[in-house]
């Protein structure tokens, strides 16, 4: 490996992740951004904050959270498979690492309302979450079409205390609910926090998504080292949609001579068109406020994605795995929706886990003929969250009536 | 010279529709520009449909989206640019995201608008910072980039921006969205006086601008006002769009 990443500081001070990144969004929103940055750069260093950050993840969310070693399915594959259970966390995800973190920033910026977008409803129960239990005013904005398919996750933020606004313009889905969002944020931008759920959007927030996500990589690397009495594992796998549950695990481990894998949603198929695997197939653009890789059309029109599980269904990626993708740090596989179905049966069957169908995808790289993955390797997987939410997906896909 | 800097050396009040372009029907923008500019309007703005418009409201995001149902494109909008110049001298402004520049490449679209004979550029999603290697560009090309400031930013910054502008800048009214109300008239202008004072380019003031009231209490404070949202709701429901926008335009123009 180069050396590129031996001092590894990306973003810049403009948050570009060389030609990725930035901050592409109306004027309106650039003192805030600003204002967010300078309250982040504080926190920092501000051992108060960082206190109480590390309390409530212990105590609230419930972290650290295990490394496991699935035995079954290793001795299955011929390689050790540790799986980092983010979704042991309070509400099922790791959504809940951030939502905690910025929650904290939103408070010392003496913001009283709190707005966040949702594709699934996963990171909106998280925002919901952190916002009951600090009392703020919590607005989630979700795609009409999402909100059909997700009952289960609309009903519990409205139990949370959330109110959930419909998005019924453009495609009526997770983007639209974020351009929605961000047109909100505009509009009360003196009173209101965003709370973007993924490494995605302007700067400062790729950044500080992955840092307040970096403890997933950070936990594992001491966990490895203690569990197993080697130095590395050799393998990460993690699935990407934004990227925040893949920048949280490889932060910690960039520097570091293992190999990093990403694995994308290839829906349908690379060729079907209905996939989302923006590194794979998208090209450079801009969307939310940032410059990365996008799916989009001939004449720059963003372009609908398709994946069987709703937080990887977004046609965006973070720009920092744009600029890893590029220089070649990380390597983007793809899976399938029926790989990831598969792979959903696969685990619940061999180890009693119900996975994400998000993270079924990191799961379906394992079983990949061309993964690359040589015997008795050590692969740690990022099992991003629980299944219990895909339930009713994985029921509709199997044919069964609930 | 630059048909934008022609019209704002000469000190009057000035009213700048916008359209969106194949709003509401393809082949309706040539017509369209054409009527307004016959009508008074000094200036049309032309908006390129977006996928994705984060800075408008739903009267002119349901635009868009209807517009590029019917099939709108970039090349489309310059070859319509191209006809309404056999017809009309006004200047015109092109309203993008930088999506639909970036994609086609800075080079290949300043040179679109060259041929086509669009005069600026307005790219609500392009901030200060990384806008400098497009204006740069179209200015060598001459055509303005024309950059927004928000009643939140700094009095530097509003320098600064300018400055990178050079000929032209927009003063956005609210903090909001397009078609948003106004906010109360005192803050107002004490932006719009804030603004004066520190933009090295004339500027424009866009959002929420609805009346001939407006438009005469902005020129006061400004070189000139943007009337979007107002324009596309006022062709709702009528049978026909060029003699409506033709009487909203001389309304707007205090023309009776």
């Amino acid at each position: 490996m180069d050396n590129t990443f031996k001092d590894y500081q990306l973003p810049d001070k403009r948050g570009h992740y060389k030609q990725f990144g930035g901050k592409y969004v109306p004027e309106t929103l650039i003192p805030a951004l600003e204002e967010l940055e300078h309250h982040y750069d504080k926190s920092k260093k501000d051992s108060v904050f960082q206190t109480e950050l590390y309390n409530l993840l212990k105590h609230y969310a419930g972290r650290e959270t295990a490394l496991y070693h699935a035995a079954r399915i290793s001795e299955e594959l011929g390689f050790d498979v540790w799986l980092k259970r983010e979704d042991l966390n309070h509400t099922g995800a790791h959504k809940i690492n951030n939502a905690l973190g910025q929650i904290l920033l939103a408070i010392r910026m003496g913001k009283q309302r709190i707005i966040a977008e949702t594709g699934a409803g996963q990171h909106g129960v998280a925002v919901a979450t952190v916002a009951a239990r600090f009392g703020l005013e919590c607005i989630i904005y979700m795609g009409e079409e999402d909100i059909r398919r997700q009952k289960l996750n609309v009903f519990r933020m409205r139990l949370l205390g959330a109110e959930v606004r419909s998005v019924v313009s453009g495609s009526k889905t997770l983007k639209d609910a974020t351009n929605e969002s961000i047109r909100d944020w505009v509009t009360h931008v003196d009173t209101t926090y965003y709370l973007i759920g993924s490494t995605v959007g302007p700067h400062p927030y790729p950044m500080l998504v992955r840092d307040f996500q970096s403890v997933i990589g950070k936990e594992t690397k001491e966990q490895f080292i203690k569990q197993t009495g080697k130095d590395l594992p050799n393998r990460l796998v993690a699935c990407v949609g934004g990227g925040s549950n893949a920048m949280g695990m490889f932060y910690a481990f960039l520097q570091d001579d293992i190999k990093i894998i990403g694995v994308e949603a290839a829906g349908k198929g690379l060729e079907s068109g209905a996939h989302a695997a923006t590194l794979t197939k998208g090209e450079f653009g801009v969307l939310h406020g940032a410059a990365s890789s996008l799916l989009q059309n001939e004449d720059g029109q963003v372009t609908l994605p398709h994946s069987i599980s709703a937080g990887l269904d977004y046609p965006g990626v973070g720009p920092e795995h744009s600029y890893l993708n590029q220089t070649g740090r990380v390597n983007y596989h793809t899976a399938m929706d029926q790989e990831a179905l598969d792979a959903f049966k696969w685990l619940s069957e061999k180890e009693g886990i119900l996975p994400a169908l998000e993270s079924a995808h990191a799961l379906a790289y394992l079983r990949q003929d061309d993964n690359g993955i040589e015997q008795g390797e050590d692969v740690v997987v990022c099992l991003s969250g629980r299944g219990d939410k895909d339930v009713h997906t994985v029921a509709g896909a199997l044919g069964v009536d609930l | 010279m630059n048909r934008i800097r022609r019209l704002f050396n000469e000190p009057k009040e000035k009213l700048i529709p916008f359209l969106t372009a194949g709003y509401p029907e393809m082949d309706c923008t040539v017509e369209l520009v054409c009527t307004a500019a016959e009508a008074g309007a000094d200036m049309v703005e032309i908006g390129i449909p977006f996928s994705d418009p984060q800075a408008d409201g739903p009267i002119i995001q349901a635009s868009s989206q209807l517009a590029l149902d019917k099939g709108i494109t970039l090349k489309m909008i310059f070859e319509q640019v191209q006809e309404i110049r056999t017809r009309t001298d006004v200047p015109i402004a092109l309203m993008g995201y930088y999506n639909s520049i970036l994609k086609m490449g800075h080079d290949s679209f300043l040179n679109h608008c060259v041929k086509a004979g669009v005069d600026g550029v307005i790219l609500p999603d392009l901030p200060l910072h990384e806008a400098k290697p497009f204006c740069e560009s179209a200015k060598s090309q001459g055509v303005f980039p024309i950059l927004l400031v928000a009643p939140n930013t700094t009095s530097e910054r509003i320098r600064n921006i300018s400055e990178l502008a050079g000929g032209l800048i927009y003063a956005v009214s609210i903090l909001g969205v397009t078609g948003n109300d106004l906010s109360s008239k005192d803050a107002l202008k004490s932006y719009l006086i804030r603004v004066r004072e520190n933009s090295a380019a004339p500027f424009v003031v866009g959002f929420g601008i609805s009346t001939r009231e407006d438009v005469l209490w902005f020129n006061q404070y400004a070189d000139g006002v943007v009337v979007g949202s107002a324009i596309l709701k006022n062709m709702d429901g009528k049978d026909d769009i060029f003699k409506t926008t033709k009487e909203f335009i001389q309304t707007l123009k205090g023309i009776t």
